[in-house]
């Protein structure tokens, strides 16, 4: 296996970390507006981004600081951005929901669901038509964009001009407080693949070898030029829909039978098993990842607000006052 | 000098710019086999094999994927078919493609081209006739251009080619057989510059589109009457040149704004409360503004008549506005 398991792991307690922290700081109200956990879907972007190449490109979702890290993305710039600071990558415009960092290839969280589907077939089109080369784009969604129009259009259209797109759909069983199979006609989202005359799978999620393997074969694809697959990876949220969701959808129960399957444990458990991790090595992780992270709240916290003129810029590139 | 049709020049500027460009490329519904509906794609045909793209009827991909395709470096120009058609993709029109660049904080340009026929056909009825533009003057993020002669056409269409900006660019299906004089040289008209179709001195008409050619025959009725009428074209909604307008105002004290959209509301309110606000002093008699009755078009012709505007209807209110 060409990939290196601890990173997998590292990149796994990353998003954890991240996410958990975010969600403390949101509920002290150090930061603004609302923030989508990832927390339990870990496995899914790790698997999907070891694969991916620094000029390879994705869209993510709502839910999509997972998306982000796992392509590398700046802890510093996406805290800041949380923060809703001058330094974030989107200058505190963008906020949780829609970071984008187009020069690591993240064509944009999305704050619509589904929205991300056109733009990551557009960025297909351009890969096969006019840079004429073998880049990929993963596009990331879940079950309740799978339900959307977007959906339907982005897949036939990718299939028949044979573009290099990956469809990740991450099936967290939710969509927003909707139970999957309560609002899905297929309990397999990758049982639509056929309609699209595409290759369609669903793996574990919680699998980040599993993923990684489903990754591989399609991304592979994708770059010798045979089209576009879908992925369906089954998770689960184990967070609400946003930090304070009030959960009365579902029953605690549930949530702590799914937090028994949670990936980072399930992958550590082989580490340990396989003699790859130690307890050693497991804390200098974790102490290194902690430390990104509080270096990157830091900056956040000591980083100023935009001034409020800053909200007439970037709308245009020649910016020259459109306010009238 | 030369003269061609409407739909001549705009194919002439896509033309050279794609010679030009190697990153431009068009797509759309029936545009590559058969030259668009009203052959604004005639001239290209059979001249850039891959870059000229019959798409399935998938607006939401069709719009979307343009932000997708420009993130990645391409230019696309998208035919949008009939602008009635545009609210089926209006979701990737106004929340993807006219937010992105600001929700990013401006990291990268966006180069995107919307064009295509919008306003009324004859006795097409509600879902082929209607004049859109408003709507994208009211929310902000994309550039507005709604020409009237081919000349003008031309020269806007090459300057949208060359916009870092996403542009909508609408084509008045009634002008599209109209022929002008354009010179072979190359030559750019610049956003949010007016053009003075006719000097006058009792009365400013303020149009665009259409109601400029109307507003032209009303100005040459009331010449005959020893009435002096300026008939401004504002060729670009967005930004749309307040100057110009100011200056007429100065000079006639009276106002009339025609355009086929919808009274109610149409941009002709904006222009008119800027002139309130900035120009009341010189006014001699409040503004007249000319739109579409308030219904949806109707088919029957002597219905349809009924509701859009026409030159009887400038001649009528220059002549309220001159006996106060």
């Amino acid at each position: 296996m060409g990939v290196n398991l601890l990173d997998l792991y590292e990149t796994m307690v990353r998003i954890r970390l991240f996410d958990t922290k975010a969600e403390e700081l949101f509920l002290q109200g150090k930061i603004p507006g609302f923030i989508h956990s990832y927390v339990g879907e870990e496995a899914v972007a790790t698997g999907v981004s070891a694969n991916l190449r620094p000029d390879d490109y994705i869209t993510s979702t709502h839910r999509g600081h997972g998306h982000m890290i796992a392509k590398g993305a700046d802890l510093k710039l996406m805290m800041a951005e949380l923060y809703g600071k001058k330094t974030g990558y989107c200058k505190g415009k963008g906020g949780s929901m829609h970071i984008m960092d187009f020069s690591l290839g993240v064509l944009g969280a999305n704050g619509v669901v589904g929205g991300g589907i056109p733009i990551a077939v557009g960025a297909g089109m351009a890969i096969k038509l006019v840079r004429k080369s073998d880049q990929v784009v993963v596009c990331y969604f879940g079950d309740g964009a799978s339900n959307r129009g977007t959906f339907h259009e982005g897949l036939n259209w990718a299939s028949i001009y044979k573009l290099p797109v990956i469809f990740v759909c991450e099936n967290n069983m939710y969509a927003s407080t909707a139970y999957m199979p309560e609002t899905t006609s297929v309990l397999d989202i990758s049982a639509r693949a056929v309609g699209y005359n595409m290759p369609g799978i669903s793996v574990d999620g919680n699998d980040v070898l599993a993923v990684y393997e489903a990754a591989k074969e399609a991304i592979e694809r994708a770059r010798r030029g045979e089209g576009p697959t879908l992925i369906e990876a089954k998770t689960y949220r184990l967070k609400g829909h946003f930090v304070g969701d009030p959960e009365l959808y579902r029953t605690k129960d549930e949530v702590k039978r799914f937090w028994e399957k949670e990936p980072i444990g399930r992958f550590e458990k082989k580490l340990f098993e396989e003699g790859i991790l130690t307890e050693g090595k497991k804390r200098e992780i974790w102490e290194k990842v902690e430390k990104e992270i509080e270096e990157a709240i830091r900056f956040a916290e000591e980083s100023d607000f935009p001034p409020p003129e800053d909200a007439l810029t970037d709308l245009f590139v020649d910016d020259r006052g459109y306010d009238y | 000098m030369r003269e061609i049709t409407f739909a001549e020049a705009i194919c002439e500027a896509l033309l050279e710019e794609m010679e030009r460009d190697s990153t431009i490329f068009t797509y759309g519904e029936d545009i590559a086999k058969q030259g668009g509906i009203f052959g604004t794609y005639k001239c290209i045909l059979g001249k850039f094999k891959d870059r000229i793209i019959d798409t399935p009827i998938s607006e939401e991909v069709i719009y979307g994927s343009a932000v997708g395709a420009a993130l990645a470096g391409a230019r696309p120009v998208v035919e949008f078919h009939f602008a009635d058609f545009i609210f089926t993709g209006m979701c990737s029109v106004v929340n993807q493609i006219m937010k992105i660049r600001y929700m990013s904080g401006g990291q990268k340009k966006l180069p995107i081209i919307l064009r295509g026929p919008d306003g009324i056909a004859r006795a097409a009825a509600a879902h082929h006739s209607q004049s859109i533009e408003t709507i994208f003057m009211h929310v902000p993020g994309i550039k507005v251009v709604i020409p009237s002669t081919p000349y003008d056409a031309k020269g806007l269409m090459k300057t949208a080619l060359r916009s870092d900006d996403p542009v909508i660019f609408f084509e008045h299906k009634r002008l599209y057989k109209t022929k002008g004089p354009v010179p072979e040289e190359e030559y750019f008209i610049p956003f949010g510059k007016a053009d003075v179709k006719k000097e006058g001195k009792d009365i400013t008409i303020i149009a665009t589109s259409r109601m400029v050619l109307e507003s032209l025959e009303a100005a040459k009725e009331l010449e005959n009457e020893g009435i002096s009428a300026e008939v401004i074209d504002l060729r670009t909604l967005v930004p749309w040149d307040k100057e110009t307008v100011i200056n007429s105002v100065k000079k006639t004290h009276k106002v009339i704004i025609a355009h086929e959209t919808w009274r109610r509301a149409g941009w002709g309110a904006e222009i008119a409360a800027t002139i309130y606000e900035e120009a009341f002093e010189y006014l001699d008699a409040p503004i007249k503004r000319i739109g579409a009755r308030n219904v949806p078009h109707p088919f029957s012709p002597p219905l349809e008549d009924a509701v859009i505007p026409h030159k009887e209807d400038v001649i009528k209110a220059a002549k309220e506005i001159l006996s106060l």
